[in-house]
């Protein structure tokens, strides 16, 4: 139940904090090329990368295994898969895709899917570091 | 100049609101989803440790999410102008509900994981099923709402 409330909590506010950044960049970058939701993807994971890792950091500096458990789990699950997107992503490029920019939509499917395992994995590297 | 939705804190947490029970929904399918890895490791018990690598949850989330946000998006636009109730509907179910429900960031990190555990097999089958899937689950949901949009105006 808790784990549920957890997921609830953060998914809300990765979402609200998605709505919000991808907003932000599509007022400065109103070109053929779906920046915002690119941006919230590639930072997303990035985050999930470098929260994968606290667990290990917090029980070692004291906090009990189910409460680090429980942390990382609101972190990785609810706020950065509620901030992440892949319908939005998938949309944007089929969208590009019919409109006869077939080169735009590649580049959005398989950059996005590029650039964001790359940033996972740098992710995954800071969040190393406080180990 | 009349304010974008996303800076009106109403249309922000609607969007919370859809994106809180997408990530509920997410979470329970994920949960639930290696149930469908079963048959594969009875069929192929040498191999069940590789099958159980592979994340079929977030896989069914983002095709599942892929066509329903293809047939909102569609089923809305057909519609015509955006009136405040489908802003709505467009921004809490959309937005919200499925962005929440599908995830990029957990793709990234399990292909990250894959390929660090040395399975760049099952990396390339997960990221190709999720890619091609996802574009046609898509393309399928907006040609289903634009097939009964077509038979709402034949009526």
């Amino acid at each position: 139940m808790l784990a549920l409330l957890l997921v609830a909590v953060g998914g809300g506010l990765g979402a609200a904090a998605r709505f919000v950044v991808d907003g932000e960049v599509r007022a400065r970058h109103d070109g053929g090329f779906p920046w915002g939701t690119f941006v919230v993807n590639v930072s997303g994971s990035f985050l999930i990368g470098a929260f994968s890792t606290p667990f290990h950091t917090l029980t070692w500096y004291g906090v009990s295994p189910d409460v680090a458990h429980l942390v990382q789990f609101a972190l990785t699950t609810g706020l950065c898969g509620g901030y992440t997107t892949f319908s939005t992503a998938t949309v944007e490029s089929v969208r590009l895709a019919r409109s006869g920019r077939l080169r735009l939509a590649l580049a959005n499917t398989l950059g996005t899917l590029l650039v964001t395992v790359l940033a996972a994995a740098a992710g995954v590297a800071a969040g190393s570091l406080f180990v | 100049m009349k304010s974008a939705p996303h800076r009106d804190w109403r249309y922000v947490g609607l969007v919370a609101l859809g994106g809180a029970g997408g990530s509920v929904a997410r979470y329970l399918v994920s949960m639930w989803a290696g149930i469908l890895l079963t048959p594969l490791t009875i069929a192929f018990p040498g191999a069940s440790e590789t099958i159980l690598w592979f994340p079929v949850g977030t896989l069914v989330v983002n095709l599942v999410g892929a066509f329903a946000l293809g047939y909102l998006l569609e089923a809305l636009a057909r519609r015509g102008r955006e009136t405040v109730r489908r802003r709505k509907i467009r921004l809490g179910i959309g937005t919200g509900v499925l962005g929440g429900f599908t995830t990029y960031s957990a793709l990234a990190l399990e292909v990250q994981e894959l390929l660090g555990q040395g399975m760049p097999w099952l990396a390339l089958l997960y990221v190709t099923l999720t890619l091609a899937g996802g574009t046609a689950t898509c393309l399928s949901g907006i040609a289903l709402a634009s097939r009964a949009d077509r038979r709402r105006e034949g009526r």
